[in-house]
């Protein structure tokens, strides 16, 4: 199996995605912007979709887009995101926007598929390079604002009276947010980073009750998934995104049930 | 008297309320200032103003403290059952100042000291989300008390307690104040606490404020 150079390449990008979605993903499922989060991945579509009519890089497109919103919804306050009509709003007009850009420009509807669904045995040299660059930068803000985002995303009321700059700090986090989505999308699709940011975080929080342990089981639990996802991928030649989808949620499954047999006992 | 804030001539309006015309006070240091006043009356709003003034400097405001000096407990937080920090990670969410993930040496023997005076060591491996209410507030309590604060405001955190965690927790700060040097601002409605515990008591009524000493006890 790693005969082959896209191989080899998909399993080295699985170790950043995971390690971007452990970080990230654990300050989303504590914010509770899991919708939002699928919003900004529709929201990269379209960008994407719009570079492609414009004639430049689907993600440059995508990062213009994300940004954008997370700029908007940063300074018109994070409530807007988690209100259930303002994401169905969003969501519906940017997955519009998005097929109406693919159908103005004249390129094929395969080109949708793989913006939405990615392809991350696709990806050659350049995009890897791209990723672990993008990557980097992210995870070098992770660590130094590491203590200042936990308290902004675990304790929403206590940071906002007793954090300097905390607003800042909030869209910080959303342009962050934007740019996982944005680099990631490239190579597992736009939808399914959406699972990757929200169910593997999910399921962490019922194994461990401290920062250190949720974001340590949320990369294994996401390294899992895209690994053992492409050897099934490779032996069946199904896709991988239904293979990373189905264990992500096995894995969500088991959680909720060890809660519950827990929760019997004690 | 020894003071921590003065207040001078303040007026303090919301839209159609006018809430206070030319307050004055002063709230003693190292002493319990409790505050009572009507629903309304705008206890929160003068404190939310007092915690402006540390950004953006007001001439009716004396006060000579670093925003990370004053804490502020917050009336509501939304914890519910499934928040998944436990108590020792909630409470040193309070060490936030610090460039590094992970906490210092210092850090962890301060977090150790504050678990044990608030009498948080024995349970501090349990979710937050599954604690009692006394046990939530002296977790927020715990926090704050991270920052090393010379001033504590605390709004109504008593409000949904029952009353053996009530004075459980009002004894404890009376423990803390020399303990920490600290002065505290308690926003209360509860009576029977203020004359129990209080130093002080700033009556905010008729746009007006008026500070009382209680009785030694």
């Amino acid at each position: 199996m790693f005969a082959y150079d896209f191989m080899r390449y998909a399993f080295i990008a699985g170790i950043f995605i995971a390690l971007i979605a452990s970080f990230m993903g654990v300050f989303v499922v504590a914010r509770s912007t899991s919708f939002f989060t699928h919003t900004l991945s529709e929201i990269g579509f379209s960008g994407a979709a719009f570079g492609v009519y414009a004639g430049f890089q689907p993600l440059t497109g995508m990062l213009l887009f994300t940004f954008a919103s997370a700029l908007f919804i940063g300074l018109s306050g994070e409530k807007i995101g988690r209100r259930e009509a303002s994401i169905s709003v969003f969501s519906g007009i940017f997955l519009g926007l998005g097929i109406l850009f693919l159908s103005l420009s004249d390129k094929q509807a395969n080109y949708a598929t793989s913006i939405l669904f990615g392809s991350i045995v696709g990806i050659d040299q350049n995009n890897l390079y791209t990723l672990v660059g993008l990557s980097l930068i992210l995870l070098i803000l992770c660590f130094t604002l590491f203590r200042k985002l936990a308290y902004n995303s675990f304790d929403t009321q206590g940071s906002e009276f007793n954090q300097q700059h905390n607003k800042l700090i909030s869209i910080i986090f959303l342009v962050m947010l934007a740019l996982t989505v944005s680099i990631t999308a490239q190579i597992i699709g736009a939808l399914l980073i959406f699972v990757l940011l929200t169910i593997p975080a999910s399921a962490a929080k019922y194994f461990g009750h401290s920062l250190a342990k949720m974001i340590g089981l949320t990369f294994i639990f996401v390294l899992v998934g895209i690994w053992l996802g492409l050897y099934l991928s490779y032996l069946t030649d199904w896709p991988v995104s239904f293979f990373i989808t189905a264990i992500e949620a096995s894995i969500y499954g088991l959680a909720l049930a060890k809660n519950k047999i827990f929760n019997q006992y004690h | 008297m020894d003071s921590i804030l003065t207040v001078k001539n303040l007026h303090l309006e919301v839209p159609n309320k006018v809430l206070f015309d030319d307050l004055s006070f002063t709230i003693p240091a190292h002493q319990l200032t409790c505050i009572t006043g009507e629903n309304g009356a705008g206890k929160t709003t003068l404190m939310k103003y007092l915690l402006n003034s540390l950004k953006r400097p007001s001439s009716h405001v004396q006060i000579n403290l670093t925003p990370q000096e004053i804490q502020y407990v917050p009336q509501l937080r939304n914890i519910d059952d499934d928040y998944p920090l436990d108590i020792k990670s909630f409470v040193s969410l309070g060490f936030k100042q610090t460039l590094i993930p992970w906490l210092t040496k210092t850090h962890r023997q301060q977090l150790q000291e504050i678990l044990a005076e608030t009498n948080l060591t024995k349970i501090k491996q349990q979710p937050l989300g599954k604690a009692s209410g006394g046990e939530k507030q002296r977790a927020y309590l715990a926090q704050a008390l991270c920052a090393a604060p010379k001033l504590l405001i605390l709004d109504e955190v008593t409000a949904n307690l029952d009353q053996k965690s009530k004075h459980e927790l009002l004894q404890l700060l009376k423990e803390l104040i020399p303990k920490r040097n600290l002065t505290v601002i308690f926003i209360s409605h509860d009576h029977e606490l203020i004359e129990k515990y209080a130093d002080y008591e700033l009556q905010l009524a008729n746009k007006h404020g008026k500070l009382i000493q209680k009785e030694a006890k």
